[in-house]
């Protein structure tokens, strides 16, 4: 980045600011190459009839998707969502307003698909789709992070991330995809995970963390791979095996199995939660990575999955999983039926590690000493995806009730941000939605304005020294950007981290 | 004879176009559980919170307080002035018209009034002015032309609305009636004909469209139900 990247001021009065145009106008990520495209059938390069077949994938995806039609037609540019994503706040760039994002795609809609367009572009904003068009889905359609907080505000419901989707999903198939996400499809598709940490590396790093737990607690906890018959199959993103913090989190997962006596295993051919097949739009892909996750499941023999820290992975285990592989209720294909007589439905399938933490804590099955955690002050951060994407527990909102208990049985030093930033209205951290890359990284600090000034008042306030989150891309994110706002890079750390430190392991010797 | 016409065109374009835009929806499948969350977790909550966001605009609250006041000064206004206008249409007229009646003549008031505001915004706030197009500022005028035309007839110059609704009634039995001579009338009538033409091909598809939104109509149950669209189930054959 030749650029120099400063964080924005942080505001003196919280207003929204005024706007500024082509304030990140052509800031654009590398575009895959034909050998990343390709691997997942996808165009290599700009076809020369790139614009017949945007139209037409435009129109297929019209037919496809009950929220694209209707969320084209129904806004009324009331503007409620206009001051609520993170990118237009941080870059003040009026095309970072959710509806001006939508409204890229709109405007080609309104000409090609509708009456008045056709008739009257001008006068209902519609416009031919041109280069300099596409030009632009590409920069601002990566310029969203797909976290959904406009959707909270918008009367009709309109979710920009299913505009965005769709138009990342007309882009790839024209030839014209974002390298960063569809190279890590292609190391899922062919590795296993996101990172492409091939088998005998994850081994290797599994047994290190088995002796540096040993050193530190002189406990054997197991980091089981690859095992048969386990009780738990653990899907967890593949930072969690050697980036910082995550890390923690997954010594945290390890100690909940141990102290539970609860036998898990991690799996090689399927060493990945995420899934950045989300993030394009791309059924197809997000259906491959998934059931690479009921083959592992199959082959292993468990009774039960369970998902680590991860956001926009969690959102499509339970939102998304019983529909693309039949984990869950109601499917009929033959493997899904063997996976769901082989499931133990006691439980819920798939489950989140803080349903299961929090489970064992209220059945008191382990034991926590909060006392441990007595030199941090810990905040939490609603990550987006479990916040507004999905559910834990029994009842609507337990996203957001089970973690924070879970911190609360953990630390006696908990404190919660500005009502405005959290639970359902809670900030993305600024590199969700497949922007969690470098040659993003402008965006990224100024994305995540709006969450550090929420942790810079409980900071100042309260001495608030930690936030928490379970999300690998927010602990990423957070570790890059802390810096550029004057914070130490590890304040961030998950709930596990937590409950690895306070965990009392003793009970089975 | 020309306005019998109209209105059977516009009756015509305006049933027919929704119905084709409901049908449309309806066919269109949801392929993925995508509710905004925390969402109900049935179907008796999934009503609730369509209804609360139907009658409060509970999202727009959270939203903006502002655009919120003025959206239920317009749209409270508006229901209570069509409710107002049944007695046009209906022989004998119902009795909770009759009851509506009087707060009808109101409501034009407050309509008007939550139309300016709405229209303000669009002047006033940068973030608005800069994604308003020409058709937004048009809908406002052609809104709010209706509201003004009408209340001139009601508060200035009378119209005869015995005529009136004779007129309505004999469209209703298809034996179409003069309307009475009256440049308002014309003007507020061509109006509303107008609006209801251009319904089904405009913004006002928020209307209908609400109702259809996946992020808002979705019981949040994917684990204990499974979700799968028709399209979507044939790529589970395939493998």
């Amino acid at each position: 980045m030749a650029t120099e990247i400063t964080a924005p001021p942080y505001r003196v009065i919280p207003i929204i600011p005024a706007i500024k145009p082509g304030a990140m106008e052509g800031l654009k990520p590398f575009v895959a190459n034909d050998k990343i495209q390709e691997a997942l059938g996808f165009p290599g390069g700009l076809v020369e009839d790139w614009k017949d077949r945007a139209i037409a994938k435009m129109g297929d995806l019209l037919k496809k998707y009950r929220s694209l039609k209707v969320y084209l037609d129904a806004c009324v540019h009331c503007g409620a969502c206009s001051d609520k994503c993170h990118y237009f706040i941080g870059t003040q760039d009026p095309k970072n307003m959710p509806v001006a994002r939508q409204d890229l795609m709109r405007s080609v809609y309104r000409r090609y698909f509708t009456l008045p367009g056709k008739l009257f572009p001008k006068l209902v904003g519609a416009r031919e789709l041109t280069k300099e068009v596409l030009d632009e889905w590409y920069s601002y359609y990566h310029q969203c992070s797909e976290c959904r907080r406009c959707s909270v505000f918008c009367p009709y419901g309109i979710d920009t991330a299913e505009i965005t989707m769709a138009a990342r999903e007309i882009l790839d198939s024209v030839g014209y995809g974002q390298k960063y996400s569809n190279e890590i499809i292609g190391k899922v598709n062919t590795i296993g995970n996101n990172l492409g940490l091939p088998g005998p590396a994850l081994e290797d790093t599994l047994a290190g963390l088995e002796e540096d737990v040993k050193e530190d607690t002189g406990i054997d906890v197991r980091f089981p791979l690859d095992v048969k018959g386990a009780e738990v199959l653990l899907i967890t993103p593949s930072a969690d095996f050697f980036a910082e913090p995550h890390i923690d989190s997954l010594i945290g997962y390890a100690k909940v199995f141990h102290a539970a006596g609860i036998s898990w295993t991690l799996s090689s051919m399927s060493s990945e939660a995420g899934n950045f097949g989300l993030f394009i739009g791309n059924y197809e892909q997000m259906r491959k990575i998934a059931l690479r996750i009921r083959q592992a499941a199959l082959e292993l023999g468990v009774k039960r999955i369970v998902v680590g820290e991860c956001g926009h992975a969690w959102r499509v285990a339970y939102s998304f999983w019983n529909t693309l592989t039949g984990i869950g209720d109601g499917a009929e294909d033959r493997f899904a039926l063997q996976l769901q007589k082989q499931l133990d439905q006691r439980y819920r399938q798939p489950a989140h590690i803080c349903e299961l933490t929090w489970d064992l804590i209220e059945k008191q099955a382990i034991t926590l000493d909060p006392e441990a955690n007595d030199n941090l002050i810990v905040t939490f951060h609603d990550s987006c995806n479990v916040a507004r994407g999905s559910r834990m527990g029994e009842m609507a909102g337990g996203q957001f009730e089970i973690p924070r208990s879970i911190i609360r049985a953990a630390a006696n030093h908990f404190v919660d941000m500005s009502d405005a930033t959290t639970r359902e209205k809670t900030f993305c951290c600024g590199g969700g939605g497949g922007l969690l890359t470098d040659d993003l990284m402008d965006l990224r600090v100024k994305g995540a304005l709006p969450r550090m000034e929420a942790l810079k008042e409980v900071a100042d306030r309260d001495g608030v020294n930690f936030m928490a989150t379970i999300c690998a891309i927010c602990k990423t994110q957070f570790s890059k950007v802390l810096p550029y706002y004057g914070f130490n890079m590890r304040m961030v750390g998950g709930v596990h981290q937590l409950v690895s430190n306070a965990i009392r392991l003793g009970d089975k010797e | 004879m020309l306005f019998a016409a109209l209105f059977y065109v516009a009756g015509i374009t305006l049933a027919g176009g929704l119905v084709y835009r409901i049908s449309d929806y309806l066919r269109t499948p949801a392929p993925l559980k995508i509710p905004t969350t925390p969402a109900p977790t049935t179907s008796g909550g999934v009503v609730l919170r369509m209804t609360r966001e139907v009658l409060l605009f509970e999202s727009l609250f959270k939203g903006s307080l502002w655009t919120w006041a003025f959206a239920v000064l317009f749209h409270g206004g508006l229901a209570l002035v069509l409710m107002r206008h049944l007695r046009y249409f209906t022989q004998p007229v119902w009795s909770w018209v009759d009851l509506a009646q009087p707060f009808g003549i109101y409501a034009g008031f407050v309509m008007a009034i939550g139309l300016v505001g709405l229209w303000g915004r669009r002047f006033l706030v940068d973030r608005i002015r800069y994604i308003s197009t020409p058709s937004d500022h048009l809908m406002l005028a052609l809104l709010l032309m209706i509201a003004l035309s009408g209340l001139s007839m009601k508060f200035l110059d009378h119209t005869d609305i015995i005529g009136v609704k004779a007129f309505f009634l004999g469209l209703e039995h298809f034996d179409p009636q003069p309307l009475p001579a009256s440049p308002l009338l014309y003007l507020h009538l061509s109006l509303v004909a107008t609006l209801m033409i251009i319904f089904p091909f405009s913004k006002l598809l928020h209307a209908p469209g609400v109702f259809f939104s996946p992020s808002r109509n979705q019981p949040d149950n994917p684990r204990e139900h499974r979700h799968l669209s028709s399209w979507a189930a044939k790529l589970e054959s395939e493998s």
